[in-house]
């Protein structure tokens, strides 16, 4: 990379929020999906959304391909660096701007991280919804970028139904808002269509985020089952029965296996599905939730049915289901996390065809997901010195993605396209499907410089607009109006 | 309609058009929007029907404006040009119903009413209640018009607009060409979302064709606990009051029918009947309590609610005002002070909860006033700030449907953030500028 390109970010950010050095660069060469690396040309830690118009301004002007990324904790490499390429870290705007309680609102700086924000509600009785397994360190900036959900999101929505602001650099580095707070903007929803672009459409520098009352009671419950299919039959009978719990998450016999040797658990011995159903909301109907739950729990099979009374007892059940994806390390030397949706009905028929692909391939493939929303996060085991075996995980991996596209869902449900899945997008869409989404991104970013090469195989040439050129609306021509 | 009552007398259909649709006719006298004269009327019954047609009428260039049942035909501002209506109503199939997944498709000229019918089938709702909305269609809208208009009722509050329960879309571009984004599945984060895109955007990007709704289940109970006060801070603080609870309710309603009668404040909840009963008792009594001497009534239905036919008229001057919740207080007031500057005397109704509400400016005010006090109206918004001082603008007034004289007077729209952006969008979706033009904000 040429040097004065440093040399002028410097001039912006100064010189100790500029790195250069090959062995530090290297510290960002990928994001939370160690597959993909790529030491960036250079990183630049700005301050402010000034610093970072500037840094793409300097960008845009030597047609310099850059990348933002927030706390790197991303799962489809969406913040992988180009070595040709500006890496726009910020993790140094980490303030919290202000909370509106009144109006149930924040105010903050995108390297904020997701669980800070519901710290700082927290004395005026409001949380933020949003709460992906990363929360403790990814950024709200971050979860814009890719719609982030998390395991509440199945009652309180992903991230672009919590945002209603945003201040973002466009990627020829002016400063302008989407959005005013309110939700109901005037014009086209870009707040909207801009969270889970995956930063391919600007830079966030201010979000607006709503916050929400904190529930009244909250009870998690643990019910352990002999038999796949009896879990998911408890699962469709919960949703069918009218309650949306906060959260209905599912465990097979082999995650359950790794969670066990790696957090000692204790979850009930013996089961090959145990399913962790949360409920929210006003204490009475919590109570009258959760003895409903028990009740289909014990009717569809459930051995065993553990409730937790408090904060404690909530944490321990958790805590097997949240380290389950770390754990899949302690009985398989290397694992592939993947990310698919099907429709809930569909989960069944899926559950069995991925064993019998485990089956045929004798590749292990062990299951955590969110089942309330049909989000399945199969673990795909193989052993890295085997030759063969990381292909053979991989085909496997595809193929679950095949069978999600195949039953009506998705190739990802919460962890993003980023440059992982950009290959399976013309599986699940049409050339003028993307070919129309990419549209979006011609009126953002029509040199292509703003993380290019994620979500879209291929990039679209924007070329010139044909036709009208921006008319001045007849009220601005005329000199009634002067907003435009 | 399409007799070729009127229009040019040696109007004739371009065998291009007929060639490409079943259903193409001469437009008739009924066949104007906001007074502008369309020349055809087009009514494709699949999406591949309607790609055909617009293809052929981009290439005869002819400019369209999509029409569900007409019945938000009023909304937004009239199009500088229409060759081409595309008449929604034979696409007309609610194509699955998924009830164990809580999710439907149907194509965009299916009424609310018709699939509000199909749901309650399986127990199950689209929780968007647009036809309390402001409009009178009783329902009669489609599940297009719902879109392009983003029309949402009390539930507001709780469920958003239908960008947010919106989770596929297939639409067809202006030049014919048929895309989808989203897919069947709620949760879904592959491509770019264009549903959030399409939602609100009048027609001016595209025809929507088809679409996907998550759905929830529909409640077996409901009650309005209402509260009437003449102060309109007692009214924001029984708003908060209503919001803070942890009671869960589905909205927060405020009606307000002239300066000189009383303002109501309702909640809504939602639930099975005890759920209802226990939290209906235990609203009761919190709002006692933060307010000695109020007596909250509750009830099936909303008390004190504006009615329909006020808010609803045709030829009403509808403004929708949109702000932070907590600056209620101050929104009234300014809305109030304008009004009363001007001397005009509207409803105000909508969720004073979520911070939207609908401003409607009685009929025999002078036109001038009702132009005057839209601009005094925002006038008073543009000098709102939120906490932080960061956010450049926290409020805006859009005039959703008024009479012509009022139309020709104010920019409909008002200012919007980004309008650059705005533009861009509407230049790469819509080249030639052929789809509602004039219709959106900016010009667009």
């Amino acid at each position: 990379m040429d040097s004065a390109v440093a040399a002028d970010l410097m001039q912006i950010c100064g010189a100790d929020n500029v790195i250069t050095d090959p062995q530090q660069l290297r510290t960002y060469e990928c994001d939370g999906l160690t597959a993909h690396r790529c030491s960036p040309g250079v990183v630049v830690l700005p301050q402010s959304a000034e610093q970072i118009a500037a840094i793409v301004r300097v960008c845009a002007a030597r047609h310099i391909p850059f990348v933002a990324r927030g706390s790197g904790t991303g799962l489809s490499g969406g913040a992988l660096p180009r070595a040709d390429g500006v890496l726009i870290v910020t993790s140094k705007m980490r303030i919290i701007i202000a909370i509106d309680a009144a109006s149930r609102r924040a105010i903050v700086e995108p390297g904020v991280t997701n669980l800070s924000v519901s710290k700082a509600a927290e004395p005026y009785g409001l949380f933020y919804a949003p709460d992906p397994s990363s929360q403790v360190v990814c950024s709200v900036g971050g979860n814009v970028a890719e719609n982030s959900g998390g395991a509440h999101c199945l009652k309180h929505g992903f991230t672009v139904h919590h945002v209603a602001g945003l201040e973002i650099v466009t990627p020829d580095g002016e400063i302008t808002w989407l959005g005013d707070g309110t939700g109901a903007a005037p014009g086209y929803d870009l707040v909207g269509a801009f969270t889970g672009s995956e930063g391919t459409l600007g830079i966030v520098t201010k979000i607006v985020v709503r916050l929400t009352p904190i529930p009244e009671a909250v009870t998690t419950l643990l019910a352990a089952f002999t038999t796949m299919g009896a879990g998911g039959a408890a699962v469709s009978s919960i949703i069918g029965s009218g309650i949306l719990p906060a959260a209905i998450e599912m465990m097979d016999a082999l995650a359950i296996e790794a969670a066990e040797a790696a957090v000692q658990c204790r979850y009930p011995e013996g089961a090959a599905a145990v399913l962790i159903v949360e409920l929210d909301g006003p204490a009475a109907d919590v109570a009258a939730q959760t003895d409903a739950v028990r009740e289909i729990c014990t009717t569809t099979g459930a051995y065993e049915i553990r409730a937790a009374q408090d904060a404690a007892e909530r944490a321990a059940i958790w805590t097997g289901r949240k380290s389950a994806f770390a754990a899949v390390g302690r009985i398989s030397p290397a694992y592939i996390v993947q990310d698919g949706v099907v429709p809930r009905t569909a989960l069944p028929t899926v559950l069995d065809r991925i064993s019998e692909l485990s089956a045929e391939t004798g590749i292990r493939v062990a299951n955590v997901f969110h089942a309330g929303d049909g989000n399945l996060h199969p673990l795909v085991l193989f052993d890295d010195r085997v030759p063969g075996e990381q292909e053979a995980a991989e085909k496997v991996s595809g193929m679950i993605l095949d069978l999600c596209i195949e039953h009506g869902g998705s190739i990802t449900g919460e962890h993003g396209v980023g440059v992982d899945k950009s290959r399976y997008m013309p599986r699940m869409f049409g050339a003028d499907d993307l070919d129309t989404m990419q549209l979006l991104r011609c009126a953002f970013d029509p040199a292509g410089l703003c993380n290019p090469g994620k979500v879209f195989p291929t990039p679209r040439l924007c070329g010139e607009v044909p036709g009208v050129r921006h008319a001045p609306h007849p009220l601005v021509a005329s000199g009634l109006i002067d907003q435009f | 309609m399409g007799t070729g009552t009127s229009g040019s007398a040696a109007e004739t259909i371009p065998a291009d058009l007929a060639n490409a649709c079943a259903d193409v006719a001469l437009a008739g006298e009924a066949d104007a929007i906001g007074g502008c004269q369309a020349r055809f009327v087009a009514a494709p019954a699949s999406t591949s029907e309607a790609a055909a047609l617009l293809s052929s009428a981009a290439a005869l260039g002819l400019t369209i404006v999509p029409r569900g049942s007409g019945s938000r035909q009023h909304w937004g501002a009239a199009p500088t040009r229409c060759d081409l209506i595309v008449d929604t109503r034979r696409l007309d199939r609610v194509l699955e119903h998924a009830a164990g997944d809580l999710v439907v498709s149907a194509q965009a000229g299916v009424r609310l009413n018709d699939l509000a019918d199909v749901l309650a089938l399986a127990g199950q709702r689209l929780a968007l209640d647009a036809t309390d909305a402001g409009d009178v269609d009783n329902g009669t809208g489609t599940v297009g018009g719902l879109i392009a208009t983003s029309a949402a009722g009390p539930l507001r509050y709780r469920y958003g607009s239908p960008r947010d329960l919106l989770i596929g879309i297939t639409v067809v571009r202006a030049d014919g060409t048929i895309a989808k984004s989203g897919g069947k599945v709620v949760k879904n984060v592959a491509g770019y979302d264009l549903g959030k895109l399409f939602a609100g955007s009048y027609g001016t990007l595209g025809l929507v064709t088809e679409a996907t709704f998550r759905l929830h289940p529909k409640p077996e109970s409901a009650t309005w606990i209402a509260v009437e006060t003449t102060d309109p801070k007692a009214a924001a603080d029984v708003t908060r009051v209503m919001a803070d609870a942890p009671l869960a309710p589905s909205a927060i309603e405020l009606d307000w029918p002239s300066a000189a009668e009383p303002i109501a404040v309702s909640v809504l909840l939602e639930g099975d009947q005890a759920s209802v009963d226990g939290r209906t008792e235990r609203m009761i009594s919190l709002l006692t309590a933060a307010h000695a001497g109020v007596e909250p009534v509750a009830g099936p239905v909303r008390v004190g609610r504006v009615p329909v036919d006020i808010r609803g008229r045709p030829d009403a001057t509808m403004i929708r005002v949109a702000f932070w919740a907590g600056q209620l207080t101050t929104v009234l007031g300014i809305i109030r002070a304008s009004a009363a500057e001007h001397r005009v005397d509207p409803a105000i109704s909508g969720s004073a909860g979520a911070g939207v509400l609908d401003v409607v400016a009685e009929n025999d005010a002078a036109p001038g006033a009702k132009a005057g006090f839209i601009t005094t109206l925002r006038a008073g918004l543009a000098g709102l700030s939120a906490v932080g001082g960061v956010v450049p603008s926290v409020a805006s007034a859009v005039v959703v449907c008024a009479p012509p004289v009022v139309r020709d007077a104010v920019d409909l729209w008002g200012p919007v953030p980004s309008p650059r952006l705005m533009r861009s969008v509407k230049d790469q979706f819509d080249p030639e500028h052929r789809l509602a033009p004039g219709r959106f904000a900016g010009g667009i």
